[in-house]
């Protein structure tokens, strides 16, 4: 239910993994990779991974919110590698019961894997390029661990 | 004891290379390494800027003793999604 790859990903694919009979509801998340940064065009996008690391943290982020949403079909899919405008970077696909908790769970996930899982974006531009989120700021997973901060 | 300290991204880039080899005493602990990687590489973070460090693929605080073997890496910031 946990995947890292150089691949296009199929959202259709992703989000049959979490259909089951009992589930009332599905929710799939696509993030998609944007053209502009403060009005600079944005050529492609660069992801690298560390991909033993990565792996490991999404399946504890998987964990975590199916325990606390109780929860028993959660799939997760980032792509890595060179990324066109437009395509999609991340696919996550909650199944449940019931519509709410598959709501707050997928939006939960989005919150905890851009604060937990050492994957890194570069923006390339016509002049230049940039690792997003990366100038410098202070930065401090190991302090966001607990459940309860996954509203951040 | 030696550490081959891995390094992504930002710091792969800003060290010239994804791997450094830094010495640090035996009992030294994370925030030991940090310091004697911001002597060798002086560009790789601002002071203000804590380096974010995971020993054996878990995020490690810098008062964790590091053993011989442990498999270091760098985490600059992180921005997947």
């Amino acid at each position: 239910m946990i995947e890292l790859t150089e691949k296009t990903l199929d959202p259709e694919k992703i989000t049959a993994k979490v259909r089951r009979d009992t589930n009332g509801a599905v929710v799939t998340f696509l993030g998609t990779t944007r053209d502009n940064f403060e009005g600079k065009t944005v050529l492609t996008l660069e992801y690298e991974a560390f991909d033993e690391m990565a792996l490991k943290k999404l399946e504890e982020v998987r964990q975590e919110l199916m325990a606390e949403f109780g929860l028993e079909q959660i799939a997760i899919s980032h792509r890595i590698g060179t990324v066109g405008i437009g395509e999609i970077s991340l696919v996550i696909a909650v199944g449940s019961p019931h519509r709410k908790e598959a709501f707050d769970a997928c939006h939960a996930a989005v919150d905890r894997i851009k604060e937990v899982v050492p994957i890194w974006k570069k923006e390339v531009y016509q002049d230049g390029s940039r690792w997003v989120a990366c100038e410098d700021h202070e930065f401090s997973p190991a302090d966001q661990h607990s459940s309860e901060s996954h509203t951040h | 004891m030696e550490l081959k300290v891995r390094l992504f991204a930002l710091y792969r880039e800003r060290a010239g290379g994804n791997i450094v080899s830094v010495t640090v005493p035996d009992g030294a602990t994370v925030g030991d390494l940090t310091d004697e990687i911001r002597r060798q590489i002086p560009n790789l973070a601002p002071p203000e800027v804590k380096i974010v460090v995971a020993v054996n693929t878990d995020y490690a605080d810098s008062d964790i003793i590091l053993q011989p073997g442990d498999d270091v890496c760098l985490i600059p910031p992180v921005s997947g999604g």
